[in-house]
């Protein structure tokens, strides 16, 4: 093998490197989190859309939202059902979901989403 | 096999991988296969597919310097010498291959002949700069690049610094702010469009000009084809058909610790997705994609140009007969000093 050493070198640090999510991750809890509902949100039983819509598209809705209200002053929504809400993340969505720690921050931090919602809206404080 | 035919081959094998995972998550609900043991599979073929063809590499032998010249040879101290594109050691060389991985130097090098005939009637050749080829590629690889770096997040928990950096440089643009009622939310990243553009254009490419179509296969096309639907995949899965990612990263991260575990409510896109990119990491050792370890041990850019300085012997060279002067003499010397001729040994 001509250069032989080199060779095995480079190819030890490329594989090492493109395995490196299997030593990074190995012998670490690494548990997903849980979502954590409030009392009221489970009395509550709905939320704004189904379940499956509201974990994969939230921002989406709040996305629109944002924009309905902010640009066209539209503050209520209705419901494909038929039922009117009023758009607001702090009044509507906050009321049941108080618990931003534990039903908004930890998925986020999970996936390392870094959502800009409370660069302008006050986050809510929290009752320990 | 002319480029049409090229073209429908490759385009229905990614269609068949496309259907592969559809029907058999979405119909069959196949999720431990499709989600456990194709990504398996997919990873062991790749590494070790990488490590057989590297070492196979290794092994055959390169006994001369055979590196592309592009400059003037180091001499004399007053010519001028290119020591990069004319390295004449390990320095140079290092140089060499850094311009070459990371910046993609002899592409950028990349000139059109083109041949025309003046009005005239004179023929003339011209030597066209040619840098679009250059551009596609580079932009292409390191959209990849980073949208490979990027998914880290789905890969270790907690996510390393520089993959939210990335995420946030990629994403700078926040084109949710875009007056597209919930289109372009999360913050759209720019590598995907650039990904997407840049492989259209080489695909385009190929096409357009008559001697790469000449030259084009099917292993040139499927795996154009097959980034295309990964990245069109990904799009839809981000912007589109969501899914529940943090049951995605429960699948990833259990992959990596080797405890695979099938969380519900992931979508078939996701599945689809999944099956492509197993796909194409399973199809690199046995394809063009393994340049991405080939460049590295490329004769042509990483050997020094140090030949009129060092002896380079051939291993294979068999003992070769010789009848040396010396040897000559020795048999005809009285034949010769009879004749006058003069020798170099009297006797």
């Amino acid at each position: 093998m001509y250069d032989g050493g080199k060779i095995i070198a480079g190819l030890i640090i490329g594989i090492g490197l493109l395995m490196s999510p299997f030593f990074y991750n190995a012998g670490k809890a690494a548990k997903a989190p849980e979502r954590v509902l409030t009392e009221k949100a489970k009395q509550a039983k709905e939320c704004i859309l189904d379940k499956a819509q509201m974990t994969a598209s939230h921002f989406k809705l709040l996305d629109e939202w944002r924009h309905t209200v902010v640009r066209d002053g539209q503050r209520y929504y209705k419901r494909a059902d038929g039922k009117v809400l009023y758009k607001s993340l702090q009044v509507t969505c906050m009321d049941c979901h108080s618990n931003k720690a534990n039903f908004c921050d930890q998925c986020h931090n999970y996936m390392a989403v870094t959502p800009y919602c409370w660069d302008c809206h006050i986050a809510p404080e929290e009752k320990k | 096999m002319n480029f049409i035919l090229s073209i429908i081959v490759s385009s229905l094998a990614v269609v068949i991988l496309v259907l592969i995972p559809w029907i058999g998550v979405g119909a069959l609900d196949l999720k431990v296969i499709f989600g456990v043991l194709v990504p398996y599979a997919a990873m062991a073929t790749f590494f070790v597919g990488i490590v057989v063809r590297v070492i196979d590499w290794g092994r055959s032998p390169v006994p001369f310097r055979i590196p592309t010249t592009a400059g003037q040879q180091w001499s004399f101290p007053w010519i001028k010498s290119s020591p990069i594109d004319n390295p004449k050691g390990t320095l140079g060389v290092v140089v060499r291959m850094i311009f070459e991985v990371l910046l993609f130097r002899s592409l950028f090098r990349n000139t059109r002949l083109e041949y025309r005939r003046a009005s005239d009637g004179t023929p003339s050749v011209n030597y066209e700069w040619e840098k679009w080829l250059w551009l596609a590629a580079l932009v292409f690889h390191y959209s990849f690049f980073v949208i490979f770096l990027r998914h880290f997040r789905f890969f270790m928990e907690p996510v390393p610094g520089f993959v939210k950096l990335l995420e946030s440089l990629d994403g700078f643009m926040q084109m949710g702010v875009l007056p597209l009622n919930g289109f372009g939310l999360p913050g759209v990243y720019l590598t995907d469009m650039l990904l997407m553009l840049a492989v259209t254009y080489l695909f385009l490419r190929r096409l357009y000009v008559s001697q790469t179509r000449y030259i084009s296969l099917p292993a040139d096309y499927f795996p154009l084809f097959l980034i295309l639907g990964l990245g069109f995949t990904g799009i839809l899965m981000r912007y589109f058909i969501r899914v529940d990612i943090t049951a995605v990263k429960q699948l990833a991260v259990g992959l990596f610790k080797f405890n695979p575990t099938v969380p519900d409510g992931i979508g078939v896109i996701f599945y689809i997705h999944l099956f492509l990119i197993s796909a194409l990491i399973a199809y690199f050792p046995f394809s063009k994609l393994m340049h991405f370890a080939g460049i590295f041990l490329s004769p042509t850019r990483n050997l020094s140009n140090n030949s009129r300085f060092k002896r380079h012997i051939n291993p294979w060279n068999y003992p070769v007969k010789v009848h040396t002067y010396e040897e000559y003499e020795d048999d005809f010397r009285e034949a010769m000093v009879e004749a006058g001729i003069p020798v170099e040994k009297e006797s």
